[in-house]
This record gives structure tokens, sequence and C-alpha cells, in this order.
């Protein structure tokens, strides 16, 4: 996040005169609790527990309170959850033979807690963040029937290609979807690879920022080999409205959430991440694995990796789909290598078992 | 009907009603102050938009990997502290679990291996996603406030308050010589460096007001400060002033000694920064700074004893007390300021010294009128030796003020 610098230099000139300068902080009379280092904590593998966060503090790297975490339930998402939740929607076959797929989607005004303690007043597709990932293979056709909940006029704009009517613009077909009214959008599923979708109202950092956006994959007509897929959309809270940066970083609508629930994957297989930037406010993210490499496909709309890399950059709307195998057992970090966007929680583990 | 001196039965019966009416209308406002508590309050709405959250850092203690913040609640709404982050790095946090009700304070002990010298931005987020943020300019271990540190800070209060103040009256003698036209002059000269002290003070009041939440008034402190010493030093001087009657003493043995106090309680917050900010470690100790320091309190020493050019050789000791008056609270000043570090407390005792100057200005303006008349009066009676006397006076304290290096 940008600062804004306070005040003036820090070292600042001593006039006496006028009883010079009281300097920020203080000294204290008060007896000292005298605990100063910092004691190793011991790493445990938390099974899913909520409050089990061993990781981080002081020397040991970041983290919230420890032992806090948000109430997901309350939320009505879990990131855990999040990471394997495809929807393939309604499949029906239309009169020419074409698969149709039909969703749901209602938009609302919900207050999360997206980091402990911290309420956050978002604006969501089906009640989370990121919204569901919608799931086709090119060539269906596809049909989102959006109902706005909010008290905002929102719309879905899908990346795709399809007729100008359905992009989801204001003052494009149905336009600005004013509170309580409907809209469908229908069109074709292509090109194949990893997309998102997200309201196209203004002010439009604002509407992506509150939390309007989601995964939209649309899978060859060949499917790509079988492997242990998952999601993670990389975005943030700018929790003061500035639109100065952002306070908290994130995968899947919770910071820090993987370091204290790791994400489970198994020794040796192929492991597929569909990887998604909508962060506002800052012009760049990245994502970085440790301990290993992958093959990426920049927006998965070729069959052939272009790099084999541990580390990639995504501008806002940029995605990608990066495949790997974990050889050896243990936790893997992963996080942005901006480290700021990883201090203030995009950050979380791997677990090979 | 002759009339005739009333009886005191009425007398009693008319104190009596005046006592019944007394309580009957203070009965009555306490009954309509109760029914516009009930009934006014409920007939406002509730207060439009977001609560408001205010938080003050009164202090920050920092030790090896880790950083105490007492933090005040300084709006109208309670503040609850969610997570905090350090040079944009979220860092464990203990206490200030619980929100902070208005005015109450609690510690936040910040998990952070911060490194010596190097400047921290600790943010709050507060559970509305608002972020407060508080600078530390260079971190720098906080002294424990044992013995050695409180005899450092009498030692470098006694360097720059009293021991300065002495030294500007071993030259009364010398100025004893350069005869009664120069009075007058050293007079002003006196003044213009008050003036200097008075602005100075105010500006570094203003500076701290940014700084204090304002839970208990800002800046208004220094205000507070500035009329109580000014109205305390005016019933001083009246008692003084009583007594000296009594006594047959002439004027100027009163002078000096108004004056002394009124630097005294300048000195006092001169001491309370140089104790905060050696605190800090943002005071340079050295030569330079206790050099600086004489020369530039050596003229307070001066302004002091140049209302005695016209009386009785005052004695070594009557002396000699008047530079404990003008330089011991500098010490108070300093100890204070090593253990403190609250910018309520400083804007409060910055404005004393305002206060006290101004009151001794008021008490020497009478001498620098042209002219044998004593009556107080407007400054454009001043003449020209005076108005030069002012300005040097100023140019004096601004050039000292420049060797004072941190």
């Amino acid at each position: 996040m940008r600062r804004d610098l306070m005040g003036e230099p820090s070292r600042r000139g001593f006039l006496a005169g006028g009883g010079a300068l009281l300097g920020l902080g203080g000294a204290a009379v008060a007896a000292r609790a005298g605990l100063s280092e910092a004691e190793p904590r011991t790493e445990q593998t938390g099974h899913g527990m909520y409050g089990a966060a061993s990781h981080g503090g002081g020397a040991n790297g970041p983290t919230f309170r420890i032992g806090s975490v948000v109430d997901h339930h309350a939320n009505g998402f879990d990131p855990t959850d999040i990471l394997r939740d495809f929807d393939y929607g309604t499949i029906t076959k239309t009169g020419d033979g074409r698969t149709l797929r039909e969703w749901e989607i209602a938009s609302t005004d919900k207050e999360l807690e997206v980091a402990p303690g911290v309420k956050f007043p978002a604006w969501v597709f089906n009640g989370r963040i990121p919204g569901p990932t919608l799931r086709c293979t090119e060539g269906d056709l596809l049909r989102i029937t959006f109902t706005n909940g909010s008290q905002h006029p929102h719309t879905m704009h899908f990346h795709g290609i399809h007729p100008a009517e359905m992009d989801g613009t204001p003052g494009l077909g149905a336009g600005l979807i004013a509170p309580g009214q409907t809209a469908v959008y229908e069109f074709d599923a292509i090109p194949f690879g990893v997309h998102l979708y997200h309201c196209h109202v203004g002010p439009l950092a604002e509407h992506v920022a509150r939390g309007m956006y989601g995964t939209f994959i649309v899978d060859p007509p060949q499917p790509r080999p079988a492997a242990d897929e998952l999601i993670m959309v990389q975005h943030g809270y700018n929790t003061t409205f500035d639109a100065e940066g952002n306070q908290l970083y994130a995968v899947n609508g919770i910071p820090f959430h993987y370091m204290h629930e790791p994400v489970r994957v198994k020794r040796g297989e192929l492991v597929r991440i569909y990887l998604i930037n909508v962060l506002e406010y800052d012009p760049i993210n990245s994502f970085h694995i440790h301990g290993n490499f992958f093959d990426y496909y920049p927006t998965g709309t070729r069959l052939q990796p272009a790099d084999y890399t541990d580390t990639i950059v995504q501008g806002q709307g940029q995605r990608g789909i990066c495949e790997l195998r974990f050889p050896y057992p243990g936790k893997f970090m992963f996080h942005a290598h901006k480290s700021e966007f990883a201090e203030l929680g995009w950050m979380g583990f791997f677990e090979v078992t | 009907m002759s009339e005739r001196t009333e009886n005191p039965a009425p007398q009693k019966s008319q104190a009596r009603t005046g006592w019944v009416s007394t309580v009957a209308v203070v009965l009555l406002l306490g009954l309509a102050l109760a029914a516009l508590a009930v009934v006014g309050g409920r007939s406002l709405p509730e207060r439009i938009g977001p609560p408001v959250e205010e938080i003050a850092v009164e202090q920050v203690r920092m030790s090896p990997g880790r950083i105490d913040l007492t933090v005040r609640n300084a709006g109208p709404d309670p503040v609850r502290v969610a997570q905090v982050f350090v040079n944009d790095a979220f860092v464990d946090v203990r206490g200030g679990e619980q929100p902070i009700a208005p005015r109450r304070s609690t510690v936040l002990t910040l998990d952070y291996p911060w490194q010596e010298g190097q400047p921290y931005l600790v943010s709050m987020l507060t559970s509305t996603g608002l972020v407060i943020e508080h600078e530390i300019a260079a971190a720098v271990e906080t002294p424990t406030g044992g013995r050695d540190l409180f005899a450092v800070m009498a030692l470098l209060g006694a360097y720059v308050g009293i021991i300065p103040v002495v030294l500007g009256m071993l030259l009364l003698p010398v100025l004893r010589r350069i005869g009664k036209g120069a009075m007058c002059f050293l007079l002003a000269v006196t003044v213009g460096l008050l003036l200097f002290l008075a602005v100075d003070a105010v500006f570094e009041g203003l500076e701290l007001g940014e700084r204090s939440g304002g839970a208990f008034g800002g800046i208004s402190l220094l205000a507070l400060g500035a009329i109580l010493a000014f109205l305390a030093l005016t019933l001083v001087d009246r008692w003084l002033h009583h007594r000296a009657h009594a006594a047959g003493e002439r004027g100027g043995t009163r002078l000096a000694l108004m004056i002394a106090i009124g630097i005294g309680l300048h000195n006092l917050g001169e001491g309370l920064a140089i104790g905060s900010a050696y605190a800090l470690g943002q005071l340079a100790l050295g030569a330079a700074l206790v050099i600086g320091f004489a020369l530039h309190n050596t003229t307070e020493g001066l302004a002091i004893v140049s209302p005695l050019l016209a009386s009785a050789r005052p004695g070594v000791l009557r002396l000699l007390g008047l530079g404990l008056i003008a330089g011991a609270p500098a010490i108070a000043g300093a100890v204070l300021g090593a253990g403190v570090d609250n910018a309520e407390l400083s804007l409060f005792l910055l404005g004393l010294g305002v206060g006290a100057i101004g009151q001794v200005v008021v008490q020497i303006a009478p001498a620098l009128r042209g002219g044998e008349e004593r009556e107080p009066g407007p400054v454009a009676a001043m003449d020209t030796t005076a108005v030069l006397g002012v300005a040097v006076g100023v140019a004096v304290m601004y050039a000292t003020g420049l060797l004072v290096v941190a």
C-alpha cells in the first residue's frame, strides 16, 4: 500500500529556546515485563483446526494476532472449500444437440469478516469472495441468470468472445441491472482457457474491489490430463476505501488462511492451479512457490507451456495455469513475491503427503 | 406613621425566604436538566455516519524484539484494534482484544524485530477497517527509568538550567558600571528575549497539538496553562508587592524575582523537551549541546539581574536563590520528560511557560516607557532605546538558539 509521509524528516533540529522537540514515542518509568527474545515457535501441522495457527510472530514472519481466525461460518464461505469448488451449472441439451449450461447468480450487499475482527462491507456474487467458479467446455451454450439483490446497480461482465449486448457493460444490451432487477446473459463458451467475470459498473475499481469477481474456466474440447485442480484468486481489501493500495491481500477471500490451513496435495500427483489476479489499486501481483517449479500456461489458451519457472507476475485481469508435481513431502510456502503483499496476508502453505 | 428601624424578626424571615427561594430555584434547575437529559436526548435522532474512531498514541516503549504502545481512545465511540501491521507487515499483538471505551487507554504489545535507528510506521487496523497510523521516526531502545537515567537527567538539567543562569548573574558587577541609561536597554533586551521564548513555545505547542489525540483538549491545554500561569503570577506579584511595601523595599528585587519565576516555568517546559528527546535517543549529548545551552541561557541570567542594577547590591545568597528559581525547574522537567512522553502534559507545561512569560513582560513594560512615569501603558510609549533593545533581545535569542545542535 502507498503511505502518505506524515510530518517532516525523522531527525529534526533541536532549538532549545522554545523547549525544542518532543519526539514521537517516549519512555516509561513503569516496570518492564522483561520479555525480549522472541521464543522460537514450534510449527504445528494444524489439521484444519481453527485457531491452531502457530506460524509467525516476530522474526518468524507476519501473522494476525496469534490464534485469531475469522468466523467462516458467519461469512458463509471457507477458502479451503473454495479451492476445489467448481460450479458446472445445470446441464441440458438444446434442440440442435448442444450442451446448455445454466447458472443462477445473485448479488448482495454483505458484511464479511475479512481478517479476524475486521468487518468489510462487501458486495458479492452468491454471498462469497471470490464469487462462484463457473466451469464449462468450449462450444457450450451458456445462460447466466443474474438477479441483483444489492442496493446498487451491478452487471456481470465475462471475459471471452461474445456479442456486445452480452458484454455486461453499462449502455449495452441489458446495461445496468438495477436493484431488484434480473438479466440473462447468454453466449458461447469460447475460447478455452482460464478467464474471469466481474461487475462492470462505475466506479469500476470500487465495484471490483468490493468483491464482485469470480473465475470462469472454459475447458478445451479435449480435456486436460487428470490432475488435482485448484483455484486461486488473488485479490485484496482496501478497508479504508481511499483507493490507495490495500490493507489486506489474499487468495480466495481470507488473508493468511492457508498458513494455518495448508493446501493439502499428494506427493507426485499432478497439481493444476487456475491462477487469477483481480487485485485492485496495485499495478501488479505475483505468485511464487517454494521448493518447486511449474509449467506456466498464460491465460490457458494454448496447450503448450510458455514458461518453466517458480515465479510469475500478473497484472490485473491477467491469469494463467500452473502445472506441477511435488517430489518431496512436507510444507512448502506459496506467496506473492511482492513481499509487501505477502506480509499483508498473501501467503500460504502447501502440505505434501 | 413614624418610620422605625425594622425589627430583627422580619430580617430573619426575609433571610429565610431568600434561602427558600434559592433552594427552590436550584431544585427547579436540577429538574429541568434531568428532564432535558431524559426527554431531549430521546427526541433527537441517532448520529448519522460511521463511528468516529480516534486513537492517540501516548507512549511508545521499545525493547528488543518488542514494541509497547500505550493508546488512548480520543474519540466519542468505542474503538477495537483488530490487527496491527508495522511497515506493511502484520504482527502478533497482545492487548486491546476488547474495544477501548472513549477516554480509556490500553497497551498494545507488538512482537516485531525492529532495528536500531530505523523508522517504523505502526498501522492499527480497527474493526471497521479504518487504519490509524503512528510514526516512530527513529527506533531506539527506551531507557529504563533507573537511578542512572535520573542522575544523567539531573546533571543535564543543571548544565542547561542552573549553571547558565548563574553565569549570567555573574555579569552583574560589569553591568553596574555601564550606567543607568543602559538599564532601560537591558530590560528591553530582556523583553525581546522573553517574547522570543513565548512565541517559540506557542509554535512548539501548535506542533504538539497536532500530535495529541485531542481527548483532553489538545492545543487548548496550552491556553489553559498560559492563563493559569499568568493569573498565578499576578497573585504572586501582588503578594510580593504588599510585602515589599511593608518592608519599604525598592521594586527591582520584586521584578527580578518575577522574571526568575517566569523563566523558571519556561525552563520546566524546556527541561521536559530535553528529557523526552534524550529518552528517544534524539539528543546529541556533548560539549556542543552544553555550550549551546549555556550561551543561550546565560542571557536568561542577565534578564534576571537587569532590574537589580538600580537597587542596592544584592547578597550572593539572594542571587543564588534567584538562579535556582529560574534554573532548577529544568532539572525537574528533564527528569519528568525522560520518564513520561505525553503530549497533553507537555502542552500544559509549555502553556505555563508562555503565561508566565506574558506576566513578566507585563511587569517589565512600564520600565520601557520614555520619561519617568511608571504607569502601565501601551507599547507605543517605548522610546528608541527600548525598541532597539527588544529587537536585540529577539535577535540574540534566535542566534544563540542556533548554537544548540541536536
